[in-house]
């Protein structure tokens, strides 16, 4: 359009790309740092106070935090626990979610509305505190993945994908002599991959992520996930004195830290692609539909 | 709606059906017929009355003097003591501060930086810019508040840390901003701003891709500088999206994430860093005030409530379209 080719649209143009090339950057510095000093000795982390090559490339970190017992048993529970997790939760939602896209089934509304009502108001934390503690559930990894097994959201997303599948697919099953259970296992399942997909990706984001579920539930610390082994290991010592830390713990060097970070972060920065593609999709269809 | 006419014309159309009560009849026989249709529901069903409305009705214990042995029906009733206990101690001025100054530095810095964030994004036209800076600042979005913290530590770490090196090089200033009441607030700010305000503006550039462009050639044509077109055009095109978003974002203002304060509040800061929510986990699962923070939880829930349907209705009043 040269229409925006003034002289005061181009200046603008040039400072506002300026600009924000400048905030994209300033984004990812921390990361960039971070993923540095986690190759760097801890002399140089000591010596320089920024950097985004080390000097002098070094596995250090790395083979002293893979022969730490505590963290590598919070990252293979953590990876554990979140496969299990997304699977369970995705299980509860498309079952729920196939029932609830059949207009003609009686009591669907009524669950539908109690359903979006759960969106909207809850329990609050100390009362599902006391459900968990009452189903024995404390310090147990099902604390982690019952609580959230069904996203009133993501349950009403995949029943619409549901209703919007043609009927005929059912109906000719249905003639063949499919239950609704084999309908669902055999039909609509493989036609929903790319939707199951995205919400797997939302669910177990969730489960990697969280650090709530694990500080309120899991309190024996041989069964920390990985964000509350992070939480340890990173915090300075002086601020430890909100709990749920060992007071015993000698926070250990830099590099370590980096390192931890690293591991943590890097599950999210390899699925990043699909995350950016679906979750701005789905954030939009949020908005629009409520 | 279309939607329903067309379920009933493929009922109608598909004759060989077996004679299904599709509306009316008999529940057994609807139950029959259902029946491997409500076998699949009963999972579902039971995880939201279990971990969705038992809760609720746990809340009923802030009104009870809660004792884990009688459980929540036997424990006794205590009316609102919990609540005149809350009201009338100490803490509750001091949270209630706390938890209002961080919204409002929140809803007055964060917010209005993801709209002006969306529409300098919206200014660039060089398609690969726009798609590069989108990727790199939505990232921090998806990360855990447990690595936003730890960053934060890194970074800001008394003598160590690169950002008070570089402050101490450049100012001489000697901040501890991990421990300094002082800097909590902007600490959490600053934090707030680096996860969220990419992803934020995903919303405000979907309604500003539906902007109508003849009037931006209109307004050229009339004389209209850059900014003048997006002070009459493209702020007035976005105007219900912003108030939408914000109405939701008063909403949960006083919903200050539970993780991000709790993973930044130390010793030295729980003067300014204490909010209800942090507030209802040091008391209720710390000391075991089970009742007592649970009536310190309704009582924000019940502000949130106020505080949304309150800026809805001012919403319709000065003539914008609400939320509902």
């Amino acid at each position: 359009m040269k229409i925006h080719n003034t002289r005061g649209g181009r200046i603008f143009d040039a400072v506002n790309y300026a600009f924000l090339s400048l905030i994209g950057i300033i984004t990812l510095l921390p990361f960039v740092y971070v993923f540095a000093g986690s190759f760097a000795t801890e002399a140089e982390i000591t010596r320089r106070a920024f950097f985004v090559w080390p000097e002098q490339f070094t596995l250090g970190s790395y083979e002293y935090i893979f022969a730490t017992p505590a963290f590598v048993r919070a990252l293979v529970t953590t990876i554990l626990v979140t496969a299990v997790g997304t699977l369970v939760q995705l299980a509860f939602t498309v079952t729920m979610a196939y029932p609830l896209a059949k207009k003609t089934l009686r009591g669907r509304n009524v669950i539908l509305s109690l359903v979006v009502f759960a969106m909207v108001f809850s329990g609050g934390m100390i009362p599902t505190f006391l459900l968990v503690k009452d189903l024995g559930l404390l310090n147990s990894y099902w604390a982690l993945i019952l609580p959230a097994a069904i996203n009133p959201f993501s349950l009403i997303i995949i029943k619409n994908f549901f209703q919007e599948l043609p009927a005929e697919l059912e109906e000719s099953a249905k003639m063949d002599g499919a239950t609704e259970i084999g309908i669902l296992w055999r039909i609509l399942l493989p036609l929903s991959k790319p939707v199951l997909a995205t919400f797997a990706l939302f669910y177990a984001v969730g489960i990697w992520n969280d650090f709530m579920s694990p500080l309120l539930y899991l309190s024996d610390n041989s069964k920390w996930t990985l964000q509350m082994y992070l939480r340890q290991v990173t915090a300075a010592s002086d601020l430890l004195g909100t709990g749920n830390v060992d007071p015993n713990y000698i926070p250990p060097e830099q590099g370590i830290k980096f390192a931890v970070i690293v591991v943590a972060t890097l599950p999210i920065l390899i699925f990043y692609p699909f995350l950016q593609k679906h979750f701005a999709k789905g954030m939009l269809i949020g908005s629009v539909k409520g | 709606m279309a939607a329903p006419v067309i379920d009933t014309l493929a009922g109608e159309r598909v004759g060989k059906k077996p004679p299904a009560p599709r509306t009316g009849g008999r529940f057994s026989v609807h139950f029959a017929h259902y029946k491997w249709l409500y076998l699949l529901l009963l999972p579902g069903v039971v995880y939201f009355a279990v971990f969705r409305y038992a809760p609720m009705y746990g809340v009923s214990i802030a009104f009870k003097d809660y004792v884990p042995f009688l459980g929540v029906n036997g424990s006794p009733w205590v009316g609102f003591r919990n609540f005149e206990d809350f009201f009338a101690n100490p803490d509750f001025p001091r949270l209630l501060g706390n938890t209002l100054i961080l919204a409002f530095l929140n809803l007055g810095v964060a917010f209005p930086l993801t709209i002006i964030l969306a529409l300098l994004l919206n200014e660039v036209r060089l398609s690969i810019l726009k798609r590069t800076v989108q990727t790199l600042v939505y990232i921090p979005h998806f990360l855990s508040w447990t690595i936003v913290a730890s960053l934060s530590f890194l970074l800001f770490a008394l003598d160590i840390g690169p950002l008070f090196q570089f402050l101490n090089n450049v100012m001489g200033t000697n901040i501890d901003f991990l421990s300094d009441p002082a800097w909590f607030r902007p600490l959490i700010v600053l934090q707030e701003i680096w996860k969220n305000t990419g992803w934020g503006t995903i919303i405000f550039l979907a309604a500003l891709s539906t902007v109508d462009q003849d009037q931006y050639e209109a307004a050229i044509i009339d004389g209209a500088g850059r900014f003048r077109r997006v002070w009459h055009i493209t702020l007035p095109a976005i105007r219900s999206t912003i108030i939408v978003m914000l109405i939701l974002a008063i909403g949960q203002m006083l919903n200050t994430g539970f993780e991000q304060i709790y993973l930044m509040t130390n010793a030295l800061n729980r003067e300014v860093a204490d909010v209800f929510d942090t507030y209802v986990y040091f008391v209720g699962i710390t000391q075991g005030a089970y009742s007592y923070s649970t009536a310190v939880g309704l009582f924000k829930s019940l502000v949130g409530i106020v505080l949304i349907f309150g800026t809805n209705w001012l919403a319709k009043r000065f003539n914008q379209s609400g939320l509902f």
